[in-house]
């Protein structure tokens, strides 16, 4: 009978919403136990972007817009920098702890248990930790991106309607998780490598070329800047499409008019799942390698 | 005296081959750290196509330039992972292997420190030498000889004010065990004010009178600078001697710490 019970339990499709509900409230009290090293965390990852911001301002104490007629003037850029806080805010909050304990977990061995739990591994291993710390960057985003979008539609007669807010949270979405696959499939190749600290410097690289608005990646008539910067862009679209990640929701706001939004949106649809099929395909594929460690 | 040179010369051989077992993953790592400067040559090349002139004295080809040249200044300053592996030391009670055997720990760190960076700039120079090449056309025609000899001057002490900067920090550990809040902010100060992210010169006063008295400028902005003929004849001479000055005032705050910390110090257990 108790077996019996047992097999029911283990057929019955976990909960995922729930279990990562109890992931969520126990990373918060584990933050909580630690109160004042959660304050210092917070006040330190915003500073970085108090920071960045006052580079961009210093910036545009010298010029008005980055690039001539790309449209990126002060607050159109202030709200693609928010677009960049708010993606990878909720990057390092959600994924960024469990990715790093990944490779950690595949050095020693204590994946097993990871492994024998009746539960999806790779929702297991991506989410089972919440760093609400950094939580504190989606504040900060979310100020500076209500902030710039009133100067603008006050300032500029910029005018949004329902649909860009409703597609804003929806590419924003598609951005994180185009930066999760990549962060995942990275994390899943120290099954092959053992130790992978180059790579985690690989992905903070790779993500740099998504924190520019796709524009400046050009140059004048003649020069090998402007190829070089053209198959840059394409690559990081239409390759490794992180490029898209911020670009999308943050031409859906600040440059609504902007002809090529539909079609990049459209495609940056596309790339979201096929980036999270390949990293699942990565996953499962170095799982399939793992041989523990040790006894 | 030889006895102590010859310890000196076996530490240093020691850390030179601990350092060149890993050569592939630092010439990757090397070679990797360029990927910045090519959103920042393009970033600017944008900026550039919306002004005419130049931005707070620097041309488009004085910025790349600038980026790269504090790349190499930087190769001498950074000191990864030296500040949090003295706090760990400390924190896990290995530090008293320092204190029970006749070496000075601050001196042996400080030769294993020049064996890491000797191997990483046999190593970088390939990478650096080709980056250079392919963008040479950023610099201007290299400057008088008076000029490189003050450069190299800059760039030897920045290594040191690298090192005993973050060696104090680290030090710092003796009473707090857990420094990396404090090495986080230390990195952010870091890389807004010592000219890594910018040019220092183009911050608006109160900011540029704040990171003229800082020291960090002379960790990455300062060298550069140089070299590029931004701080030229009197100015030159008098940055250098400050520079000097910090060198000597974090070698003695590293001394004293490291005093005060032993003092405060108890190890147990084996």
């Amino acid at each position: 009978m108790a077996v019996g019970n047992m097999t029911k339990q283990v057929q019955h499709h976990p909960s995922y919403l729930r279990v990562f509900l109890t992931f969520a409230r126990n990373s918060l009290v584990r933050d909580m136990t630690f109160r004042s090293n959660f304050v210092i965390e917070m006040i330190s990852s915003m500073s970085w972007m108090f920071m960045n911001l006052g580079f961009y301002i210093l910036i545009f104490s010298y010029v008005d817009s980055i690039g001539a007629h790309t449209g990126w003037g002060r607050y159109q850029f202030f709200v693609f920098f928010a677009t960049t806080a708010l993606t990878n805010s909720l990057v390092q909050s959600f994924f960024m702890p469990n990715a790093e304990e990944f490779s950690e977990l595949i050095r020693t061995g204590n994946l097993d248990f990871a492994l024998l739990k009746p539960i999806d591994t790779q929702f297991l291993v991506s989410l089972h930790k919440v760093h609400w710390s950094g939580l504190g960057n989606t504040g900060f985003a979310i100020g500076l991106l209500a902030y710039s979008l009133y100067q603008l539609i006050a300032g500029e007669g910029l005018q949004l309607t329902a649909v860009q807010f409703l597609l804003y949270p929806l590419y924003v979405g598609c951005g994180v998780l185009v930066l999760y696959s990549l962060m995942i499939g990275l994390a899943a190749s120290s099954v092959w490598l053992g130790r992978n600290q180059s790579l985690y410097n690989f992905w903070f690289y790779i993500t740099n070329f998504s924190r520019y608005p796709m524009e400046i990646f050009d140059g004048p008539p003649g020069y090998a800047r402007r190829w070089v910067g053209r198959s840059l862009r394409g690559f990081f679209a239409f390759v490794i499409p992180v490029l898209l990640a911020v670009n999308i929701p943050a031409r859906m706001l600040a440059k609504p008019l902007d002809q090529n939004n539909w079609p990049l949106a459209a495609f940056a649809l596309l790339a979201t799942a096929a980036s999270l099929w390949v990293s699942r395909r990565i996953f499962y594929w170095a799982l399939k390698s793992y041989r523990s460690a040790s006894s | 005296m030889y006895a102590q040179a010859q310890t000196w010369w076996i530490i240093l051989r020691i850390c030179l081959e601990e350092r060149l077992v890993y050569r592939a993953d630092f010439a990757l790592g090397t070679l990797m750290r360029f990927l910045p400067i090519v959103t920042q040559i393009f970033l600017w090349g944008a900026i550039f196509t919306a002004v005419r002139g130049d931005v707070a004295g620097y041309s488009y080809h004085d910025f790349i330039a600038y980026y790269l040249l504090t790349m190499v200044t930087r190769a001498f300053s950074s000191m990864p992972g030296l500040a949090s592996g003295i706090a760990r030391e400390i924190r896990e009670g290995t530090v008293k292997k320092f204190l029970i055997q006749p070496i000075d720990m601050i001196g042996f760190l400080l030769l294993n420190r020049l064996a890491h960076k000797l191997v990483y700039y046999g190593v970088a120079i390939g990478p650096f030498a080709l980056v250079f090449y392919l963008c040479r056309h950023y610099f201007p025609p290299p400057p008088d000889p008076a000029t490189i000899a003050a450069f190299a001057a800059s760039l030897a002490m920045a290594f040191l004010l690298g090192f005993f900067l973050e060696a104090t920090i680290g030090l710092i550990g003796f009473w707090f065990l857990e420094v990396s809040s404090l090495l986080f902010v230390y990195m952010l100060f870091n890389f807004f004010f010592s000219g890594h992210m910018f040019p220092l010169d183009m911050l608006p006063p109160p900011w540029s009178i704040i990171v003229d008295a800082l020291p960090l400028k002379y960790l990455a902005y300062f060298p550069a600078a140089v070299w590029l003929g931004k701080v030229e004849g009197s100015q030159l001479m008098r940055e250098l001697w400050i520079q000097a000055g910090w060198v000597v005032f974090f070698m003695l705050a590293c001394r004293v710490a490291f005093q005060r910390g032993v003092q405060r110090y108890s190890g147990f257990g084996g």
